[in-house]
């Protein structure tokens, strides 16, 4: 099997979420850290969509963060493979595109400039007539025009502002794309064309993502293999098929369970109750033990380890059955 | 399950209704002839593409249309009462007493400063004949309903106090606090995490079930619409293109785009290869092309879509806006 491009090991990342330090020692408060990602490790191979997928707060922006260099790792680390530059990744080699395709473009800029930015920024290509004809180039590529160079962010709707910032990702001819939350901000039959023009680009330039997304039918349309995130721990790990033929953490069923789907009309079902807890208090052992009904003694107490594929102290080498919630 | 046309007179029901903004720049068109009824303890969903005018109509039903829109035509009935005709104050006994809101974000609709028992037995006792004791008693029983656990203690907790869940619990309690015939939700669960929105979809139906209470459910996501509409109505720029029994148009849209939004929805089921796509995206209001607002986007379109606007008229088992069920030849949408 070819060499994982990334290598996720072991990441952990605090905030301080303590009170004004003034405040605090009147209060005579200790420091107070949030953990928003802790023990995460995962690969990423060559070609691979790989998704993180999970609840508001689990941890999946900050571990796209730290993927691409914005946020370091409290512990743990990055890596990515020779053919990205290893240790110095190429400049350019990872791009990421957001969720909010208007905040991501400066709107006084035209949108040839703003594609053009980061070939600015690496000076590659360094004539400006073929930094040029590239824009028009990835103006094609995106599904836009060559004439559409000459407008202005707003004179887009979002689909097509998303496809503008495809095409500023691509412009530095990255092998790595991270996308968080591509198409949350989109309507449906927006969201369609987006998610199809990324499969078309992945098969045409080879490109490698990490896709980021709370929809699961979504990550289930687009990835190769999903990492399942629960406040800030990576809970399972399956190939998609299996993952949804077969979960192994509760977690994993209980989010396939609740995601409403246009094949179950008229569906009635016994939600599990509660909500994702504070991530400043965690529950004690494994963080899902208030909600799990397969939970035991042992959970309360200790954090299940992750074995490559689940962490849960009742998945030991069963499935979860599928008639659990 | 409840449908339209049970001889019954409807719960809700909208004629023509039309809506406008008067600009500078013109008047702009934003909801043209929609009609629809709502039986009693049915569900109609409505759904389409931001700007399709979903809100608006909810908002138009509760009377809330703030200047520079108007309404430009049509009727609202409101068990066999007009209510598009009488006034502000005719309209502000209407909503919260025979017609409860539920929106987006829950904290559109509680005080942030009263605690949230005082603000369900405030409406009780603002539109029902009840003593204040039974009034707080009333309020405690509902949060008990909506699954607040500990109600007791909970009851004089202020709104910050509340997950986001929790939230809309207590925002559908107060929508129901004076046993409204009808609620209005618009997207009630898309700020939710899913877990929580399966929560709340659950008490949802189970609550206008049991009290035999209508809904008008707004959302983009056809998933929610699935699980938990009789009927749904397909929105596109201003105009209901599809409306039916709910299994109907998901799976037999009669509509090109209802067809097309169909297959643009990755599902959780079989593992498709590629989504349907429809290209372009829905027009602006202040440029809505003649003819049929979809020809654009549409891949069968016929000489005539350009010309004129098409009726909305029965096919099979849905009623569709289509020149292509003018002469009702059954027409097979190659969707999936
Ligand atoms: N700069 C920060 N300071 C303090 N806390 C933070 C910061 N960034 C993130 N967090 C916290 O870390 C946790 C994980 O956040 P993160 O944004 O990674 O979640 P997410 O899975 O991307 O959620 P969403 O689906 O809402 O985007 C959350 O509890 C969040 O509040
Ligand atoms: N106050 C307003 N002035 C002008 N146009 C408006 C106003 N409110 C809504 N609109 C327009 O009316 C259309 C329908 O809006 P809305 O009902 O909110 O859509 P939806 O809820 O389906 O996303 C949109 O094109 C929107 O821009
Ligand atoms: S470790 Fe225990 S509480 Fe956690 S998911 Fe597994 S069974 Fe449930
Ligand atoms: S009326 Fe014409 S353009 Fe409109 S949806 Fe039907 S076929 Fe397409
Ligand atoms: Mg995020
Ligand atoms: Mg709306």
């Amino acid at each position: 099997m070819a060499e994982p491009v990334l290598r996720v090991e072991n990441v952990r990342r605090l905030f301080d979420v303590s009170k004004p330090w003034l405040e605090r020692v009147i209060s005579r408060e200790k420091p107070q850290f949030l953990r928003a990602v802790d023990e995460v490790s995962f690969e990423i191979r060559p070609g691979e969509t790989f998704a993180l997928v999970g609840e508001s707060g689990s941890g999946k922006s900050t571990v796209a963060k730290m993927v691409v260099g914005l946020l370091p790792p409290s512990a743990g680390a990055v890596h990515f493979s020779a053919s990205m530059g290893g240790a110095k990744v190429r400049p350019g080699a990872i791009q990421m595109i957001f969720q909010d395709p208007y905040a991501s473009l400066n709107p006084r800029w035209r949108i040839r400039d703003i594609i053009a930015e980061p070939m600015e920024a690496l000076n590659h290509p360094a004539d400006p007539a073929a930094r040029e004809a590239r824009v028009a180039d990835l103006l094609t590529l995106v599904g836009l025009s060559p004439l559409d160079g000459e407008k202005y962010p707003h004179q887009f709707s979002g689909g097509q502002r998303q496809r503008v910032a495809i095409a500023r990702a691509l412009s530095s001819e990255p092998q790595f794309l991270v996308c968080d939350e591509p198409t949350s901000a989109l309507d449906v039959s927006v969201q369609a064309q987006i998610l199809n023009l990324m499969r078309d680009l992945q098969e045409r330039l080879g490109l490698t993502y990490l896709f980021i997304s709370h929809n699961l039918a979504v990550v289930r349309h687009m990835a190769h293999r999903i990492g399942v995130m629960y406040l800030g721990r990576l809970v399972e790990v399956q190939e998609t098929e299996a993952l949804f033929a077969a979960p192994r953490h509760p977690y994993t069923r209980l989010l396939i369970d609740a995601v409403p789907d246009l094949e179950q009309i008229g569906r009635d079902r016994v939600p599990v109750q509660g909500e994702v807890p504070s991530p400043i208090n965690p529950p004690s052992g494994c963080t899902f033990h208030p909600r799990c009904p397969l939970a035991m003694e042992i959970c309360r107490r200790e954090v299940p380890a992750f074995d490559g594929s689940v962490a849960c102290h009742a998945a030991n080498d069963r499935a979860v059955s599928p008639s659990l919630a | 399950m409840a449908t339209g046309d049970t001889g019954m007179e409807p719960v809700l029901s909208v004629r023509n209704l039309s809506l406008e903004f008067v600009t500078r720049r013109g008047v702009l068109r934003a909801l043209n002839e929609i009609s629809f009824d709502i039986a009693r303890g049915e569900v109609l969903g409505v759904v389409g593409e931001s700007g399709a005018g979903k809100s608006l109509t909810g908002t138009a039903i509760i009377g809330l249309i703030d200047k520079p829109g108007r309404l430009s035509g049509g009727e609202i009935w409101l068990k066999g009462q007009r209510i598009d005709n009488i006034g502000h104050d005719g309209l502000r006994k209407i909503r919260g007493r025979r017609i409860g809101m539920i929106f987006q974000d829950p904290l559109t609709s509680l005080n942030p400063l009263f605690r949230v028992g005082d603000q369900i037995a405030e409406t009780i006792l603002t539109h029902m004949p009840v003593s204040k004791a039974e009034a707080r008693s009333r309020a405690l029983a509902l949060l008990t309903e909506v699954g607040i656990p500990a109600p007791e203690s909970r009851i004089d907790a202020y709104p910050h106090e509340f997950s986001g869940g929790m939230r809309q619990r207590v925002v559908i309690a107060l929508a129901l606090a004076a046993e409204p015939d009808l609620i209005i939700a618009d997207e009630p669960t898309t700020a939710l995490d899913v877990s929580v929105q399966a929560q709340i979809i659950t008490l949802l139906k189970r609550l206008c079930r049991t009290r035999g209470t209508s809904v008008m459910l707004i959302t983009h996501d056809m998933g929610v619409i699935a699980e938990t509409a009789d009927r749904v109505a397909v929105m596109y720029a201003g105009r209901i293109v599809e409306i039916g029994p709910v299994a109907d148009v998901i799976r037999h849209p009669r509509h090109p785009y209802a067809t097309g939004l169909m297959g643009a929805i990755p599902a959780l089921g079989a593992k498709v290869q590629r989504l349907t796509q429809i290209s372009g995206a829905m027009p602006r209001l202040n440029a809505i092309p003649a003819g049929c607002a979809f020809r654009p986007r549409c891949t069968v379109a016929i000489g005539k879509c350009a010309e004129a606007i098409p009726p909305l008229v029965p096919v099979g088992a849905t009623s569709a806006r289509c020149w292509l069920h003018e002469t009702p030849v059954e027409w097979s949408a190659s969707h999936g």
